[in-house]
Parts: C-alpha cells; sequence; structure tokens
C-alpha cells in the first residue's frame, strides 16, 4: 500500500497546480487582430492573456449585446470552486497518507475518483451553462442584431472544446495547465486505486 | 571676370557632366533590364506583412518634420511633427502641444527641420532618440523612439542659421548646434557692413542627461565665419568636434562670389573634452540670453515651455590647446569622420577633390606647434601637417560623405549627379553610380558611427524631374536605394521623399521596433483634465470659459449631448481616449473650429478650443474611422445666445 498511497498523494496534490495554473482558455482571433485577444479561466476568476485583454473583448462583445466578462465576486462558482478543489485536493492527500499506512481500503481512492469525476461533470456542465447563457442572454437594444435562416437570434456560445466561427472571430476553447495537472491528477489516483488493489489482493491470497 | 570664367566653366561643366550622365542612365537601363531588373525587385520586395529590415529617419527640410521609412521597401511609415503645426494630430493646435512650438520670438508655426541624428551609446545607435535641428529659429528637438513623438524642444540663443548640428557624440554627452550666419553676439543694432571681426558664429553644446533631457553646457564664441556641418569625433578622436567653414571671407552681401574667394576656408576642431572640463571648474562668462526650453510630459500628455534667462559663454582663446583650424579647400560642405575616427572629410563643394585630414598627423601638428599663423587668435595649422590625403577627381560639388564597415567612403556629388565610392587610406575611386538628379546628401544606416551596417545607401536628391508621374510644377524630393554590399554599387529602387529632406538616420529595426509603444496607460494619465472614466465626465463653466471633459470609446463620446453654450463662450474640449487596445485612435472635429482636428492615441488626453459665433445646434464627430459603428460617433451642442438662461447640461443617452 506504501506504493499506491504515495501515487493517491501526488494525484489528489496536482490539483493544487488549478490554484496557479488556468484551467481553461478561450482566445478570439480575428482579421484586425494579429495578436488574439485571449481570457484564461482559473477556479478563482478570469483574466486577459494580455493585460487589457478582458476590457477589449467586452468592447468587442457590446456590439452584439453581450453582457460584460464576470468579476469574481459576480459568480458563486468562483468562490466555491476553490474551496471544493480545495477540500478534495486535501481529501485525497489524506486518504493516500491513510492508505500509505495501511489503514483504509485502496477503494476509496476509487471513491474519491468517483467523487472527483462527478464534480468535475457538474463543474463543467456548469461551466457550458454559462458559456451558453453568456452568448444567448443579449440585449435586446444591441447595436447588431444577426438572425439565422429561421429568423432565430444568433448563438454567440464559444465551443466548450474545440474551435468555432463566431461572426468575425474564430474562437478556441482548450484547456490549460491547471487542466491537464488536473487530468493527469486524476489518472494517477486510478493507477493508485490499482496499484493498491493488486497488493491488497495478493497479500490476501 | 576671373571669378566669373570659373563660374561659366562651372556651368559648362556641369552641362557637360549631366548629358554624359544621360548617356549612362540609357545605357545603363539596357544593361540592367530583363534578369537583372527583377533581382532588384526582388531585393526591395518587402512581402505584405512582412517587416523591414531598417528604420531610415529622414528630415522634412521645409515641412519643418520627421518622416519615417522602412528599407529596403522605401515605404513611409509615419510622419512626426516636429517643427511645423500638424492639423492631422492636432500638434501645435492642442492646448497641450502649443508650447512646443514657443521661442523667445513667440509661437512660430513652422521650421525648417535639417540633421537628423540617432543617440549614441559607445559609438553605436542605440534606438533612443532622435535629434533634430531646426535652422530658421535656431533649435534642436529630441523625438523619442518609443513613442515616435516630438519629447524636447530647446531654442539655441544667439545663432543664427542652425545648420552643423544635431550631431550626437558617442556616448550621448553632447549634441552640437553650430552658426550659419554669423551675427552680432549678443544681437545688436550696427551697420551690417562692419559684421568682419563683430559678428560671430557660436558653436552650442547642448548636454543630454540619462533620460534625454537637454541643457546648453556652454557656447564657445567662435570667429564670425559660416559653420556648415560637423561630425563628433569617435575612438581615438573622441572627444573632438569637426566643424566646417565657409565664408572666412566675412563678406555679407552677394555671398555666392564674396565668400569663393579664398581658396581655403577652415575646419575647425574643437576639443570640447578640454572645454567641459574649463566649464566644470568654473570657467566661461554666464552672459544674458533669452531662449525657450519646451518639454512634453508622456503622463501629463502636456508641454511647459520655460523661458531660459543665461548661457555660458566660453571664448576660445581662453582655453589653451581647445581649438584649432585646419584649412580646407573650397568652401567645404559636409565634414564626415570615419568609423575609426582617424580620417576627417572636408567635401570642398566648389572643388572636383575631396580633402582627408588625419586626425593623428593632426595631434602631432599641435604637438609640433606646426602653425601656418592664426585667425582671430585661434591656431591655424599647417595645411600640409595635417593633410592624410586627396580623393582625386571623384566628380564635381563634393558635399557630404558616409562610410561602409569595411574601410569605404560613400560621397555624393551635387554637380555630376553621382555617389563614388572610394578607399580610405589609398583614396582611389572604386565606383561611381549616377543619382537622379543632384544629389544632396547620402545616408547608409550607422554610417556615421563607429559601427556601419553597410548593406543599403540611399541618396537624397534636390531635382526629380521625370522620375516619376508628373504631378504639376511641384514634385516632390526623390530618393535612391543602392545595395552597397559587393564591389559595385547597385541602383535598385526609387521613393519619392516628403518635403525636403536634408539628411537622414538609419538603424536596424530590431534595435528599435520591441520598444515601440503600442498605447499610453489610462492608469498613469495624469493630466489636470483627463476623465479616465465615463463616471469623471463633466462639463464645467468658470465665466466664459467651459471645460467639456469628454471621453471617447467605440463607438460613442461622453457626454454627447451638451446644452448651456453660449455665444462668446471659449469652449476647451478635453478629450480622453478611453481605449487599451493597440491602433485605436479617436478623432475629435467640431463645425468651425478656427484650430484643427484631434487625433487621440488610447489612453491620451488632447485638448482644442471652439468659440461658437452662432446660436444653434452644432455637431461634433469622430474623424477616425474607429469601428462598424463609426459613423454613428457623433453628438450635438446647444449654443444659446450670449445672455440666455439655458442651463448648463450634460448627457449621454439621456443620462
Amino acid at each position: 500500500m506504501k506504493l499506491s498511497g504515495t501515487i493517491m498523494i501526488l494525484g489528489s496534490a496536482l490539483l493544487l497546480g488549478l490554484f496557479f495554473y488556468p484551467l481553461w482558455n478561450i482566445r478570439l482571433e480575428a482579421p484586425q487582430y494579429p495578436d488574439p485577444l485571449g481570457m484564461d479561466i482559473y477556479i478563482a476568476g478570469i483574466e486577459g492573456e494580455e493585460e487589457f485583454d478582458i476590457q477589449n473583448i467586452d468592447g468587442v462583445n457590446h456590439y452584439i449585446g453581450m453582457k460584460k466578462i464576470p468579476k469574481p465576486e459576480e459568480m458563486w462558482e468562483f468562490n466555491v470552486f476553490p474551496i471544493v478543489i480545495g477540500s478534495m485536493a486535501g481529501l485525497g492527500i489524506i486518504l493516500g497518507f491513510l492508505g500509505f499506512f495501511g489503514k483504509i481500503s485502496p477503494h476509496l481512492f476509487l471513491g474519491w475518483l468517483v467523487l472527483m469525476g462527478v464534480l468535475g461533470i457538474m463543474g463543467m456542465y456548469d461551466f457550458n451553462s454559462w458559456l451558453l447563457e453568456y452568448g444567448t442572454d443579449l440585449d435586446p437594444k444591441a447595436i447588431i442584431k444577426l438572425t439565422d435562416a429561421e429568423g432565430n437570434p444568433l448563438n454567440y456560445k464559444p465551443p466548450l472544446l474545440g474551435s468555432e466561427k463566431i461572426l468575425n472571430f474564430t474562437a478556441h476553447s482548450y484547456p490549460r495547465t491547471g487542466a491537464y495537472m488536473m487530468f493527469v491528477g486524476m489518472f494517477l489516483t486510478l493507477i493508485a486505486w490499482i496499484t493498491g488493489y493488486r497488493t491488497v489482493r495478493t497479500k490476501n491470497s | 571676370m576671373k571669378q566669373l570664367n570659373s563660374i561659366l566653366s562651372f556651368i559648362l561643366l556641369s552641362l557637360f557632366v549631366v548629358s554624359c550622365g544621360e548617356d549612362d542612365a540609357k545605357s545603363g537601363d539596357k544593361r540592367s533590364g530583363g534578369a537583372m531588373a527583377s533581382n532588384a525587385a526582388e531585393r526591395v520586395y518587402v512581402a505584405p506583412g512582412e517587416h523591414d529590415e531598417f528604420y531610415a529617419f529622414l528630415s522634412g527640410g521645409y515641412s519643418g518634420n520627421l518622416t519615417v521609412y522602412g528599407l529596403p521597401s522605401g515605404r513611409m511609415l509615419k510622419e512626426i511633427p516636429v517643427f511645423s503645426q500638424f492639423p492631422t494630430s492636432g500638434y501645435g493646435y492642442s492646448e497641450e502641444t502649443k508650447p512646443m512650438l514657443n521661442t523667445s520670438f513667440g509661437f512660430v508655426p513652422w521650421g525648417d527641420a535639417h540633421h537628423p541624428d540617432i543617440s549614441q551609446t559607445n559609438g553605436e545607435t542605440d534606438g533612443r532618440w532622435v535629434f533634430i535641428n531646426e535652422n530658421n529659429t535656431p533649435r534642436i528637438a529630441r523625438i523619442s523612439l518609443e513613442t515616435f513623438e516630438t519629447e524636447e524642444i530647446i531654442e539655441i540663443p544667439h545663432s543664427a542659421g542652425n545648420h552643423s548640428s544635431s550631431f550626437v557624440t558617442e556616448n550621448t554627452e553632447y549634441v552640437v548646434a553650430g552658426t550659419r550666419f554669423s551675427v552680432p553676439y549678443p544681437q545688436e543694432d550696427i551697420a551690417i557692413s562692419e559684421m568682419k571681426g563683430n559678428f560671430k558664429g557660436p558653436l552650442t553644446f547642448i548636454a543630454i542627461d540619462d533620460e534625454g533631457r537637454m541643457e546648453i553646457d556652454f557656447q564657445l564664441k567662435m570667429p564670425g565665419f559660416n559653420y556648415d556641418l560637423s561630425h563628433p569625433g569617435r575612438g581615438d578622436s573622441h572627444g573632438w568636434f569637426f566643424f566646417t567653414t565657409y565664408n572666412t571671407e566675412e563678406a555679407h552681401t552677394l555671398q555666392e562670389v564674396n565668400a569663393s574667394q579664398n581658396d581655403k576656408d577652415f575646419i575647425a576642431a574643437v576639443n570640447w573634452k578640454k572645454i567641459q572640463e574649463y566649464v566644470a571648474n568654473g570657467g566661461g562668462q554666464e552672459i544674458d540670453a533669452e531662449y525657450a526650453h519646451n518639454v512634453y510630459d508622456h503622463e501629463t500628455h502636456t508641454a511647459t515651455s520655460t523661458m531660459m534667462k543665461k548661457v555660458l559663454t566660453v571664448d576660445p582663446r581662453d582655453v589653451e590647446g581647445a581649438v584649432y583650424f585646419m584649412p580646407t579647400p573650397k568652401s567645404p560642405h559636409g565634414c564626415d569622420v570615419d568609423p575609426s575616427g582617424e580620417y576627417i572629410v572636408g567635401n570642398g563643394k566648389l572643388s572636383t577633390d575631396l580633402t582627408v585630414h588625419s586626425f593623428s598627423k593632426m595631434l602631432k601638428a599641435i604637438e609640433n606647434e606646426d602653425f601656418d599663423g592664426d585667425a582671430y587668435g585661434i591656431p591655424i595649422l599647417n595645411f600640409e601637417s595635417t593633410l592624410a590625403g586627396t580623393v582625386k577627381e571623384g566628380g564635381l560639388g563634393p558635399l557630404h560623405t558616409e562610410f561602409d564597415a569595411d574601410g569605404n567612403a560613400y560621397t555624393t556629388f551635387f554637380i555630376s549627379s553621382e555617389v563614388v565610392k572610394w578607399k580610405l587610406g589609398t583614396w582611389e575611386v572604386l565606383d561611381r553610380q549616377p543619382s537622379y538628379y543632384s544629389v544632396g546628401h547620402l545616408m547608409i544606416p550607422g554610417g556615421n558611427s563607429r559601427k556601419p551596417e553597410g548593406k543599403y545607401l540611399i541618396s537624397m536628391n534636390k531635382i526629380t524631374k521625370d522620375r516619376y508621374l508628373p504631378t504639376g510644377p511641384e514634385l516632390e524630393h526623390s530618393a535612391q536605394l543602392y545595395d552597397i554590399s559587393g564591389e559595385k554599387m547597385e541602383l535598385l529602387l526609387d521613393f519619392p521623399t516628403h518635403g525636403e529632406p536634408h539628411y537622414a538616420a538609419g538603424i536596424s529595426a530590431d534595435k528599435v521596433k520591441a520598444n515601440s509603444r503600442k498605447i499610453y496607460r489610462l492608469d498613469e494619465n495624469k493630466h489636470e483634465y483627463a476623465a479616465t472614466s465615463e463616471d469623471a465626465t463633466k462639463v464645467v463653466r468658470e465665466g466664459n470659459q467651459v471645460h467639456v471633459y469628454m471621453t471617447t470609446v467605440r463607438s460613442h463620446f461622453s457626454p454627447d449631448n451638451i446644452e448651456g453654450i453660449k455665444v462668446g463662450d471659449k469652449v476647451y474640449f478635453h478629450v480622453t481616449n478611453l481605449e487599451q487596445d493597440f491602433d485605436v485612435p479617436h478623432g475629435f472635429a467640431m463645425i468651425g473650429a478656427n484650430t484643427s482636428e484631434l487625433l487621440i492615441m488610447p489612453g491620451q488626453t488632447k485638448t482644442i478650443t471652439w468659440e461658437p459665433k452662432k446660436a444653434g445646434v452644432w455637431p461634433f464627430y469622430c474623424t477616425d474611422f474607429c469601428s462598424a459603428l463609426h459613423q454613428e460617433m457623433q453628438g450635438y451642442i446647444r449654443v444659446s445666445g450670449r445672455n440666455s438662461n439655458t442651463p448648463l447640461t450634460w448627457t449621454l443617452d439621456g443620462e
């Protein structure tokens, strides 16, 4: 259990990277923006890739009536996410230690991973619904009102993952360092479970 | 009669040479047709979206401005207003920049910009600033290469015809300002015929501090010759400055003849380190002067003009070993120092030859007191004892010389209209290429520093004639770009220039472009009347002056409706551009304003005044196509009668 406990500690500690590195990034490219506008999404707030990118994205978005990009205090997520991530990392590390000393079953590692998976999916769902709201809840006095072939207002929602053309911009939405650290961490906790499970089974047989 | 003969023969000679030049050009065309031509095209082609390899800063001459070009493409990138009002941006019209054009003669709206020079560190161009002189109302300006804006202008007192200027020493210790038209020193009411011995030609040494700030350190009270051009020593000759002179005859009328009598004029060699020391030890005499010192601040976005009252004058005879004259034939024009600092070239403009002095021989001659008399107490060195060599039969009418990094020099010949390449040390002519037409200055990037970047040479020609599509009697001047990387010079490109370029300065783009600013930061804006957010906008009446604190952002003004302005008011529009994005200026224009428009960069505040003369509702608008809703970026001002009671209100969208 020593090995699997160590891997578990390492894996869950990698979550802490989210406090330092962005989780996600949305970058907007357009002909007149040779240096694209970009925003880095952290668990505690949104920052521009360059100092004035948020102001400039807001400036561009006001033409189509989009709301301003929220400040940390304007979205409950930015308060809750750090607590959730911090708690999960802490919990994982404690489980790892307990596992290290053989105090608990490795199945609890799997339990942690499942819980983390559920929270992750909830987080992504929440993120996607924010993007949807951001891209569709438009000011009725918007300067530019565009409709699709059926006469419905255009949807300016950036993609959750991937690249998409939105008017003159191409939006690229991809995970960043923080997310990759989290993915690797979660994968390590899976390894921790498998390693631990094998050790326990060998011992029992 | 003798003079007349020589003038006539000059004219005949020049006609002869011009016609020869045409033949050469024709055969040259034949030679350079086909494959060669496409090869030249490739070498100056900078593909769409790509950048040029060099910046070139060309003086605008009588435009008063400085133009920025890319080389080798010859594309003009910007015109920087320096000594002339520039309604495009509001320079010299806006309240903030009017002080830049203040002088001891009051507001002077125009200037004659001459010789740009880039600041140097250890004898290499460093890309911090460009200095440029104004010939007419003597001034020196400093342009920042971070903002590409004029940041400072200092007037030169007791001078006239500020021509042998604004060259910098190899660590930018000094920029010099000479005097081409000798004048009473200080000015006084005397008969012109009393010129000889009474007029002076002061040479002014302006110290530059680490921020670029200029301050006159001392003024050298030189005899009343005409100090035409100058260059600093470098390497071993660092610490010296060399000035060509003409009119050592001290003629005051029909100078074209009367100032061309002496077979030799002088190059003045000034040991400025000695004088700097002398001054630092309390030497010199403080005399009355009146000159403006104008400084632009990028945080307040405002210039201030201070009138200075004193200048330190030094009599060259009081400083032992500080100044010598080197006889130089035929009214020398350009005074150019090679990259090693050993050779000082006197371009005797009424000659076919070039005279080159040796710095080491000069020092020896001084040591041996090898003098040939004196001029007003300043020792004249024996001509033979400083002479390094003569470039024979280079052409007709040599004006200026620049250098490459391989020991070659390039001289322009005005009368024979050509650029001539010759070898330093052997003085042998290596190549000659016609220039179209009557070339004045030439420039090799870094060609007047210790490290020339000798890949290209541009010639700046005084006569354009048929080089471009005709545009009536008035034509832009013309420049030519030569590739000088091979043994022979190759003409690659013609391009028109703006105003009349007197000299240029070039530098590798890499030394400059990374420092070029994109915006002014709003959080650093300390303008007295800035509104750094829409919440801070307001309109304040002080008697009949009304201050409008206005903002611009894509795509509206705030406020955009103002009422309560009266006929007879003076309205100050203080417009702050709230944008913090690269290349999003906004413009501001008011119907009937007797001033100019404003072009306001992101984060900047500029002010223009408007004195409404008629009651009514008067529009203003944004002049720079800033965005998709640019056309909507407009507003109204209601002007009521002189004695009306319309309350002062300002709104945006009814709020």
